[in-house]
C-alpha cells in the first residue's frame, strides 16, 4: 500500500514540474451552486469555457461548485491560490469576506468577485446591470397580462435582487398604472422545489405573468405547465417552456473574463469596478418570443434606447411606498442609490423582509 | 444456495478491527474504478484526493478547522444516541449558539478579550442549551416525538438567524448587504498559526474528546446514559430517573453544539451570516454513528468526514472531477464503512437448499 503512494506522489510531482516549464496562465472559478443550476452558476461555466476557447493551451482553467457561503468558502478559494492560479474568481456576493482575506495573504495572485464592494489593489469586482433587462421584461410582463398581477420569485432582499423588483415595476407602470405585483421570497439562490412551490402559489394568487431572481429554471418549468407566461433568468431557458418564455435576462460574462485574462496575461491587469449593462454586452435580451409583433417590437425599441443610453430605468419622478420623492423629474439615481437600495418604489404592495 | 446474514453471539473482535481496513480497501478499490471510467489516472486520483490534502501545513490545519464543529457537535449527539435519544435538530442549536455568541460578541465589541472571549463561548452554549431545551421538556412533560420537534426548530432556528442579519444586527456600512459587522478583534478567537486557520475551537474539540474519553466509561452518569439507552426498565428499577437523564443528554448535546456554533462563527467566519454552516449539525450525526458513538472513534471519523469534503474539493480544482462524482466518492466511503461494521455483529453464512426447505413453511 505505501509503495502505491509514493509512486502516486512522485508521479504527481513530476506531471506538476511538467506543467511549470511553460506557464500557462491559470485561471481558476469559485461557483456557489452547481453548473446544472442551468441559470447563474452555468452562465459563470459558459464564460470560463469561453476563456479556454480563446486561449487554447495559453490557458489552463479550473473551478469547484456548489462551495457554501460559510467558513468552507475561504478555504476553497485559498487552495486555488495556494495552487499556482493566477487570477481567480468568486462568483457570489456570500465570497466577498473571505476573498477579502485570501487576497490580502496572496498580494501576487488576481482576484475578482462578483457583485461585491471590497476591493484592494489585487481584488477588482465586477457586476452586470440586471434591472436593465427589468425593465424591459416589466414592460412586456403589463403588456401580456390579463389579470393584472404579475408574479415574481425573489431569492435575497439585496440590493440588486431589490432594485431588479423595482425596475421590473417601473417598467410595468410605464404600461399599466395600476399594475399589481406579488413577491415570494424563497431565501436561497438555488432551490428547484422551492421555487417551484413559489412559482405555483404566485399563480393560484391570480399572477399570469412569472418572473424570478432565482438560479433555476423550475418557476419556467411550473409556468409551462399550468399555461402562463414567464421569464428566464440569467441563461436563454427557451428549452424549458418553449410555448411560455417571453424572454430571457442574459448575463454573458465571455467577454470580461476573455478580457480580464488577457490583462493578465500582459501584465496590464488592474484592480477596479466594472458594472456592465446592455451596452457592453454583459446583459443580453434572449429573442422575443411567444408575443404579438407590436409587443416584440415596443421591447426592443426600449431595449436599444437603454442600450445606447437615451433612456435609463431609473428615471424620475420615483416615489417610495410612501409616497415621497425620492429622484424629481429628469432626474436619475445613480450607481451608489442603486447599489445600496433597500426600498420599494410606490405601487408594490409588500414590505421587504427586513 | 443463498448467503444470509446471521447474529453473532458476540461481537467480532477481528472484525472490529478489520472493518474500518476492509471500507478503506474497498473505498480505494472501487475509487480506483470511478477514476479509470472518469478517464482519470487512478493512482493520480486517489493521491489527489486522499493524500494532498496532507500536502501543506495550512491544509493540515484546514482539516481539523473543518471537522471541530463535526467532532464537538457528535460528541453531544453520541450522548443522546447512547441514551436512545434521537436529537436530530443540532444545526438549529449550532446556530442559536452563534447567536447568542454573536450577541455579546456585536454589543461588547470594544471589551478586552479575556472577557469578552469567554462570554461569547458561555453565551453559545447557553443558546444551544435552551433551545435544546425545548424538545426535551416536550419530550419529557408531554412525551412529544424528539425527531419531531427538534428537527423542526432548526429551522425555526435558520429563521431566526436570516431575522437579525437582514434586520437589526445587519451591519449599517454594508450597503445593505444581510451580514452583520466583521467581528473585532477582542472577539475573534486568536489564530494558533501565522499561516493557517487552526484557531481555538480545534483545541476545545481536542479537549473535549479527552474528557468524554475519560468520563463517560468511569462516572455513574456515564453509566445512567447507557442503561437508560439499552434497558430503560433496569434504569428504573436501578432508581435512575429516565427523565432526567433523557433532559441531562438533551440539553449537553444542545450546549455542545452551541459551543460549536459560536467557535466557528468566532474562529472562522468572523460575523454573523445568513448561511453560517455547511450542514453540521446534519453532518455531524454521521459522524456521530460511523465513530460508534465512542468519543476517540467520533474523533477520528470527524477527520475522515472532513477528508472527504476537502479531497472532494481537489479533485475538482485539480482533475476537473465534476461535483457528482466527488459526491459518490464520498457516498463510497460511507456505505463501505457502515457495511463492513454488519460483519462485527453479523457474520454471512451460505444456506444449504435443505435447511431453506426445512424452513420454508415459516418463510
Amino acid at each position: 500500500m505505501k509503495k502505491v503512494f509514493v509512486a502516486a506522489a512522485a508521479a504527481f510531482a513530476l506531471s506538476a514540474a511538467a506543467a511549470s516549464a511553460d506557464d500557462p496562465i491559470r485561471a481558476g472559478f469559485v461557483y456557489v451552486g452547481p453548473i446544472g443550476d442551468h441559470g447563474w452558476t452555468y452562465q459563470h461555466n459558459a464564460g470560463r469555457l469561453a476563456v479556454e476557447e480563446a486561449f487554447g493551451d495559453k490557458v489552463e482553467t479550473s473551478y469547484v461548485e456548489d462551495v457554501s457561503e460559510g467558513p468552507d468558502a475561504e478555504r476553497v478559494i485559498r487552495q486555488m491560490a495556494e495552487d499556482g492560479h493566477d487570477i481567480v474568481f468568486t462568483t457570489s456576493f456570500g465570497f466577498m469576506n473571505p476573498t477579502a482575506r485570501v487576497a490580502e495573504r496572496f498580494p501576487d495572485v488576481k482576484f475578482e468577485h462578483a457583485t461585491g464592494y471590497r476591493r484592494a489593489d489585487n481584488l477588482a469586482t465586477y457586476d452586470a446591470r440586471f434591472y436593465e433587462g427589468r425593465y424591459i421584461i416589466g414592460q412586456i410582463a403589463a403588456q401580456m397580462s390579463e389579470s393584472g398581477i404579475l408574479g415574481y420569485v425573489a431569492s435575497y432582499p439585496i440590493p440588486e435582487v431589490v432594485s431588479g423588483i423595482n425596475s421590473y415595476m417601473l417598467g410595468a407602470q410605464s404600461i399599466d398604472p395600476d399594475i399589481e405585483i406579488r413577491i415570494i421570497w424563497v431565501n436561497s439562490w438555488y432551490d428547484p422545489g422551492r421555487e417551484a412551490d413559489a412559482a405555483t402559489a404566485l399563480i393560484d394568487q391570480g399572477a399570469d405573468v412569472l418572473s424570478q431572481h432565482t438560479d433555476s429554471p423550475a418557476a419556467l418549468q411550473v409556468a409551462q405547465e399550468r399555461g402562463v407566461y414567464a421569464f428566464g433568468q440569467a441563461s436563454d431557458m427557451i428549452r424549458f417552456a418553449p410555448d411560455r418564455q417571453l424572454t430571457a435576462i442574459v448575463d454573458d460574462w465571455s467577454d470580461y473574463y476573455i478580457e480580464r485574462v488577457q490583462a493578465v496575461m500582459d501584465g496590464t491587469w488592474e484592480s477596479g469596478v466594472v458594472w456592465g449593462g446592455l451596452d457592453s454586452g454583459m446583459v443580453v435580451m434572449a429573442p422575443y418570443t411567444n408575443m404579438p409583433d407590436e409587443v416584440a417590437e415596443m421591447a426592443a425599441e426600449t431595449e436599444e434606447s437603454i442600450r445606447s443610453g437615451e433612456f435609463h430605468p431609473f428615471t424620475g419622478p420615483i416615489y417610495n411606498q410612501a409616497g415621497e420623492e425620492v429622484i424629481g423629474e429628469g432626474e436619475v439615481l445613480s450607481d451608489e442609490q442603486i447599489h445600496s437600495m433597500d426600498w420599494y418604489v410606490q405601487g408594490i404592495e409588500d414590505t421587504l423582509p427586513n | 444456495m443463498r448467503l444470509e446474514l446471521e447474529r453473532r453471539p458476540e461481537q467480532s473482535r477481528l472484525m472490529l478491527f478489520l472493518s474500518p481496513v476492509m471500507a478503506i480497501a474497498i473505498t480505494v478499490l472501487v475509487g480506483a474504478l470511478v477514476f479509470a471510467v472518469a478517464g482519470i489516472n487512478p493512482l493520480r486520483g486517489l493521491y489527489v484526493y486522499f493524500l494532498s490534502p496532507f500536502e501543506r501545513m495550512w491544509s493540515i490545519q484546514e482539516l481539523m478547522v473543518k471537522a471541530a464543529p463535526l467532532i464537538i457537535i457528535a460528541l453531544g449527539l453520541a450522548l443522546c444516541f447512547q441514551a436512545s435519544v434521537w436529537n436530530i435538530g443540532a444545526e438549529g442549536q449550532y446556530t442559536l449558539g452563534a447567536i447568542f455568541g454573536g450577541y455579546i460578541a456585536l454589543t461588547f465589541a470594544d471589551g478586552p478579550a479575556y472577557v469578552v472571549l469567554p462570554a461569547m463561548m458561555l453565551a453559545g452554549m447557553v443558546g444551544g442549551l435552551l433551545w435544546a431545551g425545548i424538545p426535551a421538556v416536550l419530550k419529557t412533560v408531554f412525551r412529544a416525538n424528539e425527531i419531531l420537534t427538534s428537527l423542526m426548530l432548526t429551522y425555526v432556528a435558520l429563521l431566526v438567524l436570516d431575522y437579525l442579519v437582514r434586520g437589526p444586527w445587519r451591519d449599517p456600512m454594508g450597503f445593505a448587504f444581510p451580514e452583520t459587522a466583521i467581528f473585532t478583534a477582542a472577539a475573534t478567537l486568536p489564530e494558533l498559526t501565522a499561516d493557517g486557520r487552526l484557531h481555538l475551537g480545534v483545541v476545545f474539540a481536542l479537549a473535549l474528546v479527552v474528557v468524554f474519553a475519560l468520563a463517560l466509561p468511569t462516572t455513574l452518569r456515564g453509566f445512567e446514559i447507557r442503561v437508560a439507552g439499552n434497558a430503560p426498565k433496569a434504569a428504573r428499577f436501578a432508581g435512575f430517573g429516565l427523565s432526567a437523564t433523557i433532559l441531562f443528554v438533551f440539553l449537553a448535546s444542545g450546549a455542545l453544539a452551541g459551543l460549536a456554533g459560536i467557535a466557528e462563527v468566532s474562529g472562522t467566519v468572523h460575523q454573523l451570516l445568513p448561511t453560517i454552516s455547511p450542514g453540521y449539525g446534519f453532518t455531524a450525526i454521521i459522524v456521530a454513528f460511523l465513530g460508534r458513538l465512542n468519543p476517540v472513534g467520533i474523533l477520528v471519523a470527524g477527520l475522515v468526514l472532513s477528508l472527504s469534503y476537502i479531497g472532494g474539493e481537489l479533485a475538482q480544482m485539480r482533475l476537473g472531477l465534476p461535483l457528482d462524482v466527488a459526491m459518490v466518492f464520498q457516498g463510497i466511503l460511507l456505505f463501505s464503512l457502515l457495511a463492513c461494521d454488519t460483519l462485527i455483529y453479523y457474520r454471512v453464512r451460505l444456506v444449504g437448499r435443505q435447511r431453506v426447505a426445512e424452513r420454508g413453511d415459516v418463510a
